[in-house]
């Protein structure tokens, strides 16, 4: 994670300049971006984040993700000076070809008018520069709050910031980073970051039905966040609708765990291959392609399991190519069928 | 899966009080599991029973085959009864309050200290689940805290407010001490600790003419944050301090353990698992139980845990290291949290889809084993992890040697074998529990 100055990285026609869509981290200092950064993409626990200091003009730190994407984050110090900068001096260079900004609020603000004003000035400044960019609004540090008034002061808020957002459609999630809320939030955007998603969803599909699964899950190997899911009729009757993230955060506390215990460091991967079999179901985690982790809700029984499993390596090489920016086969999803009914 | 290994509890009929000793039998089972070595990997041809031979001994004169903890039990109920006697023949009925029949037989845990020692927060962070950072928060204790643990073995855990004197005649030592497991004395080690060893000193010197047998475990607490050294040195300081102490009053060899303790890391937790492992009277034949697994399978550790409070209960006799413990304790939360996500009931339509066509099996069929079964492979080295439900309250969770996931079927055989044994096991226990 370098923190360039932003002169140096002005990207001069550079070719791939199109795929490389910034995302912006913005919100006023001291609410929390770079600590929401560090627990998403560098493995850090929520107390790890006490010693980060405060972040100078702007961090520009490329993350690798699911091997050909790689997320262009802006994490932009939040200091009064550095915002008059951006939205002056910078104006261009930080908001033109902005694919996602997300806005990072503090609930426990005194100053909640002056946040908004901020906030309005940078949504000019966007409409101006990448006027199809798409907004996340991020209400952070619900810990702070009476959890009976939550709800209310978080609804108060999105009504306010959705005023000033002009044309702009926001997407607003309440987070903390002490929960497993913030995973909810960066996974929904981050599925809206990844190109061929359409065509993953559907190859989890066919793959679902063929093994019988209740539930198959897409995780992203470091972030561990859910990029994509399939889910059967039954397994979407499960109560406990914040399962995506609950499970991202169980996997990544064990991993630190797993980390102390092997002495590697906490980025490299920890565990190729988890099962669970319960009474009622059995479930079980695999390293999928070099860059996911693939996670399988199945009915109880042996034979399921283990047919299930064999499922899954079969398959494992039609989705291999989703990931390495080698080769982009287009036949893939005649392939990928055919090869799950062998 | 069957297994020719049975158990069969040999019990003697209760006699009267005037037979002071070892009126329940001791029973010293051995089971002997010969594990069946096949190739075959899939697991559910591997129906070749496990010749298992049982032996049963009833040892009543021989006390060398009973174990420490064993001893323990029973001299304490010959230390109750010797009391209750005595009482009955004063005729005097006294104000003691008869402990309430529910609280019988189970023992107890009692933590006591200085105000402020953390006496509140080892209970709540150990038997509540408590995050240790919440402790903070807690009130101070004003009255004796009495849980009841359902687990295993039942046991109780009273939590004492640390300003209250007990020694004070007008406290009923006989209800408070009588059926005690072990004495828990916590001493902040980042206070100053003269006065809590005082404490300490004067309540073993009364204790110990009438109860003898009282384990005193003493928890340096509140030792995170001190270098290794410096622990040590407080260690050797307080032992020193009160072995002088008591054997200026003539007390020697008192039955003292030293744990050094802090609720922020899992030290909190393996102190009590040795504290617990006193009170369990058949600790020797589950350990033989896992040691005989750990050869067989070629385990590094196998930990037999308690899943609700996470303290183990029984290991194989290869050394404890901490990181083992520590990555058995998290898997097993982990196995925890995603059942809790995944194991909704399902809809009876859907259950009997499952077993129509093409299985047509009942679904208790299809599945190898009614218990969760588990294991994670560890990048490094290929180590795997396992875990297997014993019952409701034990799992057995052990680390395996690296490559050898792919003998998973083979161990997973083996281990159902000593699940089995350690269920039997329990049984008796709890038979015999119910009898005394």
């Amino acid at each position: 994670m370098e923190n360039l100055s932003l002169q140096d990285d002005i990207p001069a026609n550079e070719p791939r300049k199109q795929r490389k869509k910034k995302v912006l981290l913005m919100g006023k200092s001291g609410s929390g971006k770079s600590s929401m950064r560090s627990i998403i993409f560098s493995n850090y626990v929520a107390k790890d984040t006490r010693r980060l200091g405060a972040t100078i003009d702007v961090d520009l730190s490329h993350v690798k993700f699911l091997g050909n994407l790689t997320l262009n984050l802006w994490d932009c110090g939040g200091q009064d000076a550095f915002m008059e900068n951006y939205l002056s001096q910078q104006r261009q260079h930080v908001f033109s070809n902005v694919g996602v900004l997300i806005y990072v609020f503090d609930i426990e603000s005194r100053d909640f008018d002056r946040d908004l004003l901020t906030y309005r000035s940078i949504i000019g400044a966007l409409s101006q520069f990448s006027s199809t960019a798409s907004v996340y609004i991020l209400i952070h540090k619900m810990d702070l709050v009476v959890p009976t008034k939550r709800e209310d002061i978080y609804n108060d808020r999105v009504d306010q910031v959705q005023a000033k957002s002009d044309a702009f459609e926001i997407t607003p999630f309440a987070t903390s980073i002490w929960d497993q809320s913030l995973y909810k939030a960066w996974a929904e955007i981050i599925h809206d970051l990844v190109p061929n998603l359409d065509q993953i969803e559907k190859h989890l599909g066919s793959l679902g039905k063929i093994i019988s699964a209740e539930e198959i899950l897409l995780f992203e190997r470091s972030s561990f966040l859910v990029v994509s899911s399939w889910t059967s009729t039954i397994g979407g009757m499960n109560p406990t609708t914040d399962r995506f993230e609950r499970l991202s955060n169980i996997v990544k506390t064990f991993k630190q765990s797993t980390s102390r215990y092997t002495g590697t460091p906490k980025s490299a991967e920890q565990f190729c291959h988890f099962e669970l079999k319960m009474k009622n179901f059995s479930l079980f985690i695999v390293k999928f392609t070099t860059n996911t982790y693939l996670l399988v809700a199945l009915p109880p029984g042996e034979t399921r399991f283990n047919s299930a499993l064999e499922n899954v390596k079969i398959a494992r090489k039609e989705f291999e190519d989703l990931d390495s920016p080698a080769k982009k086969g287009a036949d893939r999803g005649a392939t990928c069928t055919a090869a799950n009914e062998a | 899966m069957s297994t020719t290994s049975s158990i069969t509890p040999c019990r003697k009929p209760l006699s009267g009080t005037s037979f002071i000793g070892l009126e329940n039998s001791i029973v010293n089972e051995l089971v002997r599991v010969l594990f069946v070595s096949s190739t075959s990997t899939i697991r559910n041809t591997l129906v070749q029973p496990i010749h298992g031979t049982t032996f049963v001994a009833i040892v009543i004169s021989d006390v060398s085959y009973i174990s420490p903890a064993q001893l323990n039990i029973e001299r304490v109920y010959e230390q109750n009864r010797l009391i209750a006697q005595k009482k009955d023949a004063s005729g005097a009925l006294e104000s003691a309050p008869v402990p309430a029949a529910a609280t019988q037989g189970k023992p107890r845990l009692l933590l006591m200290g200085q105000r402020r020692s953390g006496k509140s927060s080892i209970s709540s962070v150990v038997f509540h689940k408590m995050p240790p950072n919440e402790t903070l928060f807690l009130e101070s204790t004003a009255r004796v805290q009495k849980d009841s643990m359902h687990s295993f073995m039942d046991f109780q855990v009273w939590d004492f407010p640390g300003q209250v004197d007990f020694l004070d005649p007008t406290f009923d030592l006989d209800a408070i001490f009588g059926e005690i497991g072990a004495l828990i004395w916590v001493i902040d080690a980042q206070d100053d600790y003269l006065e809590a060893i005082n404490r300490l000193n004067s309540t073993i010197l009364n204790l110990q003419p009438t109860y003898p047998n009282i384990n005193i475990e003493v928890f340096i607490h509140k030792v995170d944050g001190l270098s290794d050294d410096y622990k040590l040195d407080i260690q050797r300081d307080i032992m020193q301090r009160i072995q002088d102490e008591l054997s200026d009053h003539g007390v020697e060899n008192a039955p003292i353990n030293f744990h050094l303790t802090s609720i922020y890391n899992h030290s909190i937790f393996e102190a009590f698992s040795k504290v617990i492992q006193k009170l369990i009277p058949h600790l020797p034949t589950l350990e033989a139980l896992l040691n005989d697994l750990c050869r067989s399978c070629r385990f590094e550790k196998a930990y037999l845990f308690d899943v609700l409070s996470k303290i183990y209960i029984a290991t194989d006799s290869s050394p404890v290291d901490m990181p083992s413990y520590e990555i058995c304790s998290d898997y097993i939360d982990v196995i925890v949290d995603v059942a809790e996500i995944y194991g909704w009931p399902r809809s009876d339509e859907y259950i009997e889809s499952l077993e129509g066509e093409p299985w047509n099996k009942k679904l208790e069929d299809q599945v190898a084993c009614l218990d969760a079964e588990s294991a994670i492979v560890l990048t490094d080295m290929k180590r795997p992890i396992m875990l297997r439900e014993v019952n409701k309250y034990l799992a057995l969770v052990a680390i395996m040697r690296e490559g050898s996931f792919e003998k998973m079927p083979l161990v997973t055989m083996n281990v159902e074998t000593v699940a089995d044994g350690l269920t039997k096991v329990f049984e008796i226990t709890k038979q015999r529990n119910m009898v005394s």
